[in-house]
């Protein structure tokens, strides 16, 4: 076995349920929905699902940001899993990913199914106005020293560091905006996208602006819906329906000062080095990836790791993306080939490996890209979190 | 205007979300080494002195980011107000996130020259900043 222990694993199944702006079904309906798609996928079934994860583990606090636990998808189930975790101090969104490969390299399973569900549409329409404040509640932990400022959800925060961004990479508006206008172009060939009708760049300069320099379109949208994934032992894969994806290599470093507030690099966040460990665990090169499914919470994660991941200068994605050419589903490197998070559905990062397998598999239909894609780069990130994975097709 | 969320006070940020009350802004400082240490910790990361006390710093800073909001995001929210990041001008890593206040958010820039004022909002001081002036 190499040192690595992500280079013993691959995913061999995914899943998502139905993605809505308000589910007729309840979260952990639309949880086992995707469960059951990515279990029968890679060719498994309930009985051979010996491990659990999820991230940031279930918060009941009506907000709908994980409103399903490892718990209660077990019970559900009635999983006999030898080891299962979920939590949210983690690197971003794929450490539910990192700890599985974790304990699978130590013997605990060999089959694990991770999942991330979303109730944020519903939850939305009724408790919850905003992403991140309840009035009338002090707030404890590292959000307190926003708090009391007015910072009602995740844009605000985002905003103060895609500001000093632009400030020092002198993007202009209309090269940002090609971001949102490429992914409602691959959402429109995406049967479970939320929004499909094409918009221009013109439509993107006259969308509000949220919180300068953020529009409304450089936002994700969010949504009612699960996602799911099974990650497997090599030597389990191999015997699967599916040609494993191996995880090639994983970055998932917090090397510097990674509070909400104290970030060491407020206009790049957590994301160099965690790309720079990725690309030290492997022989890859960004040359060699065929496609990249970037985080895109906001429409300013993606331009971050074109620069951070090293497909283009750092504050040099200005060029990159002008045009909306080279990330196209044609072009040199296409990008958030599902519509991503803003036009698909706020998946949080499972979205994306949902999207990153179906490629690699060349089930995508008309969003498929061409040349038979079998590298592909993908991400988290927001703010101190991040986590990077690269995608090898076996 | 909606009222302030506040935080729950523990013993490392009362003196930073009290001292207001003086007109002083509190910073935690190590008094080996004199880095200021934030948010506060009784540990001084760089001489790793437990040494580290709140301490009044001058209230002058510079605007590191900011952001004009112009959403609603709930009822009664007076829009457009500034969420910026200041950092203190004793020490540049020392990074106090505020509203900019008693200025047209229009006019609030990088590197702006700020200094602290005060917004007592039921048992606290909420340390704001406003553009220096003279
Ligand atoms: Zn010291």
């Amino acid at each position: 076995m190499t040192r690595f222990a992500e280079k013993n694993t691959a995913i061999t199944g995914v899943g998502m349920s139905d993605v809505s702006r308000g589910a007729d079904k309840s979260a952990l309906a639309l949880t086992v929905d995707a469960a059951l798609e990515a279990i029968a996928d890679a060719g498994l079934t309930r009985a051979d699902i010996d491990g659990i994860a999820t991230w940031p583990g279930e918060r009941a606090d009506g907000s709908g940001f994980s409103p399903v636990g490892c718990a209660a998808l077990q019970d559900a189930l009635r999983l006999e899993v030898g080891w299962y975790g979920g939590g949210g101090e983690a690197p971003g969104q794929y450490g539910a990913v990192f700890n599985a490969i974790g304990a699978i390299a130590a013997g605990l399973c060999r089959n694990v199914l991770i999942f991330r569900t979303m109730y944020e549409a519903t939850a939305r329409k009724t408790a919850y106005a905003n992403s991140l404040l309840r009035e009338g509640q002090r707030q404890a932990g590292p959000f307190s020293w926003y708090a009391p400022y007015y910072t009602y959800a995740a844009a605000l925060q985002q905003a103060l560091f895609f500001n000093l961004y632009v400030h020092k990479s002198g993007i202009r508006p209309d090269q940002v905006g090609q971001i949102a206008v490429n992914q409602r172009r691959n959402a429109a060939l995406n049967p479970k996208a939320i929004y499909k009708a094409p918009i221009t760049i013109d439509d993107y300069l006259a969308s509000p602006l949220i919180a300068t320099p953020l529009r409304l379109y450089d936002c994700d949208v969010p949504i009612d819906g699960a996602a799911a994934i099974i990650v497997s032992r090599m030597d389990v894969a191999r015997t699967l329906k599916n040609p494993p994806i191996r995880i090639g290599a994983i970055g998932s470093s917090m090397r510097y000062r990674n509070s909400w507030t104290q970030l060491a690099e407020l206009d790049t966040q957590a994301q160099p080095k965690v790309a720079e460990m990725m690309w030290s665990r492997t022989d890859l090169k960004p040359a060699d990836v065929d496609i990249a499914q970037l985080y895109d919470g906001f429409s300013f994660h993606t331009i971050n790791w074109l620069e951070n991941f090293g497909f283009c200068e750092l504050h040099g994605a200005k060029y990159f993306i002008d045009g909306g050419h080279r990330i196209a589903l044609d072009g040199d490197l296409p990008v958030n080939t599902g519509g991503g998070a803003m036009s698909g559905g706020r998946l949080h990062a499972y979205g994306a490996v949902h999207e990153a397998c179906t490629q690699l598999w060349g089930r995508a239909g008309a969003r498929q890209v061409q040349g038979d894609p079998q590298v592909c780069a993908t991400s988290t990130s927001g703010g101190p979190l991040a986590g990077a994975m690269l995608l090898v097709r076996d | 205007m909606v009222a302030r969320t506040l935080p729950v006070i523990d013993r490392d940020n009362e003196a930073y979300w009290t001292w207001g009350r003086e007109g002083k802004l509190a910073i935690y400082r190590c008094a080996a080494c004199e880095y200021f240490v934030h948010p506060p910790v009784p540990f001084c990361p760089r001489c790793e002195s437990r040494d580290v006390a709140p301490q009044a710093v001058s209230g002058r800073g510079r605007v590191v980011t900011f952001t004009v909001n112009h959403k609603a995001w709930v009822p009664d929210l007076a829009a457009p107000y500034v969420l910026a990041l200041v950092a203190i001008a004793e020490q540049d890593d020392v990074r106090i996130p505020c509203n900019i206040v008693e200025c047209d958010p229009e006019t609030v820039d990088f590197n702006m020259d700020v200094e602290v004022v005060f917004e007592p909002v039921e048992d606290l001081w909420v340390p704001l900043f406003r553009p220096v002036t003279a």
